[in-house]
């Protein structure tokens, strides 16, 4: 690349002479900024100049000249012309231009304490708007809901399908994949323990339990946050930036109808339905496992399995998944909503979105863990 | 030959799929020339002006910019040109999460100028050249208008001073009097920086003031290039069609009065 430019533009020469008994400054080659840029010796040695009014500035060798050229020659000659200079008049046009030339950098604004203060108060603010905002928009939820439950014929059946499809059946390969490693994994680890005790068929107890009402719809949440949530927010902050969201407005279309409502209730159809499939992947992972550091056949654990494991956790677990479904769908709408016309905001507003995602899912299932505390266990 | 021309494109054939868009174009395009590319939507004016720019390889044939033959295969051909193109995108194109003054600094900081003072006073002078003031320096692009857009997006392409600069639809999305100001702001640049246009444009009033050359797309191939004149007395039907209608007639009649 280099040597490609060098090929097009000459160097830039500066050489002290004598003329008519007076000492003159020779500028030869290209003084422009590309040519300068690729010479940064030449900027040194043209400031460092001892000038005085006795020297013969000539310039008329110069092969190329620009503004960015001039510009540096025009702060050595002091913002004026000299006394004495040989110049060709396209060149001296550009040297012209800056003498007409007056600049003030606009002053950018100093933050008082006050003002550092506001900013504080702004953030947390926020927070609580954002906590407003969903109250706001679980509260249109359940209107749109009634309104739909009135006129069947408006649920948009087209746009909920197309949810489900991307946000479930494409995320059957990850979800089954991370199911089944995790399953492995939890295997292994139960079966060094127990095998200390001898109690090695509690392997299906432990992975029963801990998959169907813990892990399963856990994994299940945390992969549709990053991989859905954060594809929805950013859809949404493009139709908004390519003014999709005015179209449909202008058309008399509701959002959340036909954006908001469709993601909620695809993702809270979609989420259950992936975690029986995280589950049994992830339990075909830990009898695979089982089976070959416990001897656990697949006949024993099959049997084993709803004696350990009550049905009533598997309702806990898909009811779970469920709601993590609907909470991820609202906050990639409300964090969609809330971007900018710009490539940081989009970028700044999908990273919230899966950030506040796997957070609110983690604080869900607390509560769910302290709520159901004494339900199902065997 | 090539010593004289800016663009030179031989025997360009550019097919997408089985989709063919052009069909053996050739023409040269002489230094400081301001070439207007025009044609009916979907005939290619834009592909066209990105093959000159290297951001797409035609199928077949050779285009040389500058005296240089473009090789698509190397992708390089960005870093090529740099130091001698501009470009101006339709929509301007800015970065948004860059202000103004970002923005314009942009190439010059990427080729390694690191001197501020002298960032700050050629981004500057540029801004006062496309018509703005440095207390817009600070603006973000989401702040600006349409046409604000455009005169920051050629403060961009004008800032390394380029000797040839590709405009694509400058005009578009702007009213008559923002649109004349920027025909007459390039005019002025043209007359100030010496250098060759290559514009995609749709708007008479831009080929009429502005263009010294015009391209004629239709049908594939290239049905008219020349000056104005070349392009008025074309028969296509394309041609009839574009430069004969009503609104054409009064904007080239003053021509016809000067050029007969």
């Amino acid at each position: 690349m280099a040597s490609s430019k060098n090929k097009l533009i000459s160097k830039p020469v500066l050489q002290i002479g004598q003329e008519n008994n007076l000492s003159s400054i020779n500028l030869k080659g290209s003084w422009n900024l590309l040519a300068i840029n690729e010479s940064p010796d030449i900027i040194h040695e043209l400031k460092g100049l001892q000038i005085n009014s006795d020297y013969i500035w000539c310039l008329d060798e110069v092969e190329a000249l620009d503004s960015a050229g001039a510009w540096l020659i025009w702060q050595v000659w002091g913002e004026e012309f000299p006394i004495q200079v040989r110049i060709r008049p396209e060149h001296k046009r550009l040297f012209d231009r800056w003498k007409t030339f007056s600049y003030a950098r606009p002053e950018e604004a100093q933050k008082s304490w006050a003002q550092i203060f506001k900013d504080e108060n702004k953030v947390i603010l926020a927070f609580y708007r954002h906590v407003f905002n969903g109250i706001i928009l679980l509260g249109q939820l359940l209107l749109d809901t009634l309104y739909l439950l009135r006129s069947p014929n408006k649920i948009p059946w087209p746009e909920i399908s197309m949810t489900i499809y991307s946000s479930g059946v494409k995320a059957l390969g990850i979800t089954a994949l991370v199911g089944f490693l995790i399953g492995i994994v939890l295997s292994y680890l139960s079966a060094l323990q127990l095998q200390a005790f001898g109690a090695e068929i509690y392997i299906i107890n432990i992975l029963g339990m801990s998959i169907i009402r813990e892990l399963g719809p856990l994994l299940a949440a945390i992969l549709v946050a990053g991989r859905s949530g954060s594809a929805l927010t950013a859809q949404i902050g493009i139709m908004r930036v390519a003014e999709e969201l005015d179209a449909l407005s202008s058309m008399g279309i509701s959002h959340s109808l036909r954006i908001i409502f469709p993601i909620v209730v695809a993702l809270t159809v979609t989420l259950p339905l992936l975690t029986v499939w995280t589950n049994v992947a992830a339990l075909l992972g830990g009898v695979v496992s089982a089976w070959h550091t416990l001897d656990i056949s697949m006949q024993q654990f099959v049997q084993r399995l709803p004696d350990s494991v009550p049905l009533v956790n598997v309702f806990i677990g898909v009811g779970k998944a469920a709601v993590f479904g609907m909470l991820i769908g609202m906050i990639a709408c409300h964090y969609g909503f809330h971007i900018k016309p710009n490539s940081e905001s989009l970028g700044n507003e999908t990273t919230n979105s899966v950030v506040a995602s796997i957070t609110v899912v983690i604080m869900v299932d607390a509560i769910f863990a302290i709520l159901f505390m004494g339900t199902g266990m065997p | 030959m090539n010593d004289v021309n800016a663009i030179h494109m031989e025997n360009i054939w550019t097919q997408f799929g089985d989709n063919v868009i052009h069909e053996n174009i050739s023409f040269n395009l002489p230094k400081a020339e301001i070439l207007g590319l025009v044609g009916a939507s979907g005939s290619g004016k834009t592909t066209l002006m990105r093959e000159m720019i290297g951001l797409q390889a035609p199928t077949k044939g050779r285009v040389m910019v500058m005296g240089k033959t473009l090789d698509y295969e190397s992708g390089h051909i960005s870093g090529q040109m740099l130091s001698q193109c501009g470009v101006l995108f339709q929509k301007g194109a800015l970065f948004s999460s860059l202000n103004v003054f970002d923005n314009i600094a942009f190439p010059l900081r990427e080729i390694g100028v690191k001197d501020f003072e002298w960032i700050t006073h050629l981004v500057a002078l540029k801004l006062t050249m496309v018509g703005l003031s440095a207390k817009d320096e600070l603006l973000m692009p989401a702040e600006l208008s349409g046409g604000m857009i455009k005169r920051v997006a050629l403060a961009r392409a004008l800032i390394l001073e380029p000797t040839l600069l590709f405009l694509d639809e400058p005009t578009s999305g702007l009213d008559p009097i923002a649109s004349q100001g920027f025909v007459d702001l390039l005019c002025e640049l043209h007359h100030d920086l010496g250098f060759t246009v290559v514009m995609v444009t749709h708007d008479l009033n831009v080929l009429n003031d502005l263009c010294t050359k015009v391209a004629v797309l239709a049908e594939k191939k290239l049905i008219a290039y020349g000056p104005l004149e070349v392009a008025l007395k074309c028969s296509h039907t394309f041609a009839r069609q574009f430069f004969h209608n009503k609104h054409a007639e009064k904007v080239f009649m003053n021509r016809e009065h000067r050029f007969g």
